[in-house]
């Protein structure tokens, strides 16, 4: 571990997440009412219950505000390039059968440039836990249109309303073939939490979308106030309902987030499937690569 | 060390340059290849897909270049030893993710067997126009290391050195094959296992307490740590400090910057690789790569007939390019003829080189084919002149 | 339900009591603590921290129960609990 700066107060390192965090980087980047952090911190909570080996979790972030998650947690990240800590990802767990990998990056990033990797990764039930946060905007390049940006919403490049359909996340996710799909907004704590957890011990390709607020920019374009405000608005429109049919929870501009627990049938993962096929095929012949990796030495 | 056996195809095979290649990686000790099909490099994966299920290895077809390259950094932070495969269009596509790899200082391998271009090109026939992108391809300043092979055998061997030297510098190596290498079959002679030497990914023996990921401590390159060994590192494609943690100030880019090119240009004697056939007396020097060193050969001979002495310098290493040995030459020969099959890469270095102290004759040729031995030898006999 | 029942356990459960701790010079004065503390315990402070941000401060002392809402919704690790009190355990089990 990384030595962390002495603490400016003794209650710095008290914080009960402090040991999941670069301590020597904070304060963080990211905006007041910035959700990121509370996700960071959901997560960061779930992690601790779930007994998992945190010498043994791994972070990949890609590009954008919560690409920078990688940068401020205390287990071995990566900072990828843009769209592509899916792929990153695929090729850490391969390479090193053991670890536990979790993807955390923004709506552009995965859904965007990396929209082709993202499917092909569900599709084939690469064994990752994929966070993608929704701001609906490209936020850290200024506030560009998105791939999740609402019908009707502003940003910098479609100043006049945005006018092309975006994803609705958790059916694409559920159709390209994810396991486990949730969606929560910051201000489910309790429940994001939980959903961690649950994901966590699970295997195969699982999506958590976690709309968060972006204050200075999708609320400032759109005029919906501050971060709080949009917290606020989640409490009033979000509902609950676990099991509904993904092609029913698309999000519109200021409607209805339709949250919870959408999919949850596992099936064979890649490497699970990799190792059946290739233990019928080559019988005595097949050597799997050791849980501890390809690596090779004396 | 020496290689794993269970990687290595002890025998006298006959077999093609991309073969070759493959066999040449798993007895390097590469376990994981990520890779996408694109002509004429595809048999390398193709055969690694056969044989890796019997060693330990995983080899994924990814949905795209982007995503191969992805993985292929990757995997190799796990300290696995990767490699991807691809050719002209695939390159072009890697190029962010080889900056990474650059960037993050993470050994690995880039098999390019090249083809006629630009864009979709000539798919099944060579060419040797990515010399240029091999070295400049990614944005940014770096320096890496780029290796070109005549003819399977060499395919074989050299793999073996491009992995070592990617190991030893921590730095990707593209594996500059071309199409006609690539597909021309010949005699291999693979060793035994005990015969392959190897460099093994070398990890770091400090404490996580004490490690940061990029210091150097006055060498060339840091230690290494793999993910899930408890060092909770951070490595990012931002330029960073020693801790890995982005910092944005002209201080440490320059500090960044300065360390990745260094580490090649300052350890270059021991990286370039050039063959030298009758170059001390010589009117005319003749520098090719890969296959147009071939054909070069006959052009020479036909030269010689001519009464011209003519001394050929083989590239076997390019980038880093021999700027010494060419600088040294200027003073003492007419001029440089150099055959490639592209409108001029490689000349453009000799050209920088030489400094107009001699001249640099290009003897183009715009892909699909090789030269014809007759044509080099006309070039040389004018630069005899 | 026509009378309320006493629990039986009356006698056992006990409410958590807390203390909040705030990390001043790391809030961005967000104000999501302050709107979700179920017990209304902090408003925003006049005062400024480092960087400018009025962050929050504890208005109803004693009426913590160790909930963790603010230390979970918090996006700037800048507020937590402890547990205090005789029933220091069920307040820790209440938080976690």
């Amino acid at each position: 571990m990384t030595q962390p700066q002495a603490p400016k107060t003794a209650a710095e390192s008290e914080h009960p997440i402090a040991p999941f965090l670069r301590m020597d980087r904070m304060p963080h980047i990211w905006c007041p009412t910035c959700g990121i952090g509370t996700v960071v911190k959901c997560f960061a909570t779930a992690l601790e219950g779930s007994g998992i080996d945190l010498d043994k979790a791994a972070i990949v972030s890609g590009i954008g505000c919560t690409g920078r998650v990688a940068g401020y947690m205390n287990l071995d990240a990566f900072h990828t390039t843009h769209g592509r800590a899916v792929p990153f990802a695929t090729g850490l767990k391969l390479g090193r059968p053991e670890l536990n990998v979790t993807v955390f990056s923004g709506d552009g990033d995965l859904s965007g440039i990396g929209g082709n990797h993202f499917i092909h990764a569900a599709r084939r039930n690469i064994d990752l836990l994929v966070v993608l946060v929704n701001n609906f905007i490209y936020a850290m390049t200024g506030g560009q249109n998105a791939p999740t940006t609402p019908v009707t919403a502003r940003s910098s490049t479609m100043p006049f309303g945005n006018f092309e359909t975006p994803f609705n996340l958790p059916h694409l996710a559920e159709s390209c073939g994810a396991t486990y799909v949730a969606r929560w907004t910051c201000l489910h704590i309790r429940r994001l939490t939980r959903t961690f957890s649950e994901a966590l011990n699970r295997k195969g390709f699982r999506f958590v979308e976690v709309i968060a607020p972006c204050s200075t920019l999708y609320s400032r374009l759109n005029k919906l106030g501050s971060g709080l405000d949009l917290m606020r608005f989640y409490h009033d429109n979000a509902v609950i309902k676990h099991g509904a049919d993904t092609r029913e929870v698309a999000i519109g501009f200021q409607d209805t987030i339709t949250c919870g627990k959408f999919v949850d049938s596992p099936r064979q993962t890649f490497s699970e499937a990799m190792h059946e096929h290739y233990t019928t095929q080559l019988g005595e012949r097949f050597v799997p690569m050791p849980e501890e990796g390809g690596w090779i030495h004396e | 060390m020496k290689a794993d056996p269970l990687g290595v195809l002890t025998g006298v095979h006959y077999l093609d340059g991309d073969h070759a290649c493959g066999e040449g990686a798993m007895a390097a000790g590469c376990r994981f290849v990520a890779g996408y099909p694109i002509t004429p490099s595809t048999e390398v994966v193709e055969r690694i897909s056969q044989r890796f299920p019997m060693m330990g290895g995983t080899f994924i077809q990814m949905e795209d270049e982007l995503g191969s390259m992805a993985a292929v950094v990757g995997a190799s932070w796990t300290g696995t030893k990767s490699m991807t495969v691809t050719s002209g269009p695939g390159f072009s596509l890697m190029m962010e993710n080889i900056g990474l790899a650059a960037m993050m200082e993470t050994p690995c391998v880039v098999v390019n067997v090249q083809r006629g271009g630009p864009s979709t090109g000539l798919p099944t026939m060579v060419g040797q126009a990515d010399m240029m992108q091999a070295r400049w391809g990614s944005h940014g300043d770096y320096e890496l290391i780029s290796m070109c092979p005549q003819s399977p055998q060499e395919a074989f061997d050299l793999t073996i050195d491009a992995f070592n030297l990617s190991e030893k510098y921590r730095v990707p190596v593209m594996f500059m094959m071309d199409e006609c290498v690539g597909h021309m079959t010949e005699k291999v002679v693979i060793p035994e296992p005990d015969s392959v030497d190897i460099v093994p990914r070398i990890l770091t023996d400090q404490a996580p307490e004490d490690f940061l990921p990029y210091r150097v401590n006055g060498k060339s390159v840091p230690e290494f740590a793999r993910a899930g060994d408890g060092y909770r590192f951070h490595s990012t494609g931002l330029t960073h400090d020693e801790k890995g943690y982005p910092v944005m100030s002209a201080e440490c880019q320059e500090q960044s910057v300065h360390r990745l090119i260094e580490k090649i240009r300052c350890n270059a004697s021991d990286i370039i690789r050039i063959e030298e056939e009758a170059v001390d007396g010589a009117e005319v020097v003749v520098m090719a790569y890969g296959i147009t060193a071939r054909v070069t050969r006959m052009g020479i001979n036909l030269a010689r007939k001519k009464g011209i002495k003519v001394g050929f310098i083989r590239l076997v290493v390019v980038w880093p390019f021999p700027e010494k040995r060419v600088r040294e030459l200027a003073d003492k020969i007419k001029a440089f003829v150099v055959p490639e099959i592209n409108y001029g890469q490689v000349v453009l270095e000799v050209e920088r080189c030489a400094a107009g102290k001699c001249s640099a004759i290009c003897v183009p040729h715009g892909g699909g084919g090789v030269h014809d031995p007759k044509t080099i030898c006309e070039a040389i006999v004018r630069a005899a002149k | 339900m026509k009378y309320w029942r006493k629990p039986l356990d009356l006698d056992r459960v006990t409410v958590p009591h807390g203390t909040v701790v705030i990390i001043e010079d790391r809030c961005k004065g967000c104000g999501f603590c302050v709107e979700y503390c179920p017990k209304e315990v902090l408003r925003m402070s006049e005062s400024f921290n480092r960087k400018g941000y009025h962050p929050p401060e504890v208005v109803l002392e004693g009426e913590c129960v160790n909930c963790n809402l603010c230390e979970m919704i918090c996006p700037d690790f800048a507020i937590y609990c402890v547990p205090v009190g005789e029933n220091q355990d069920a307040a820790a089990a209440a938080g976690r």
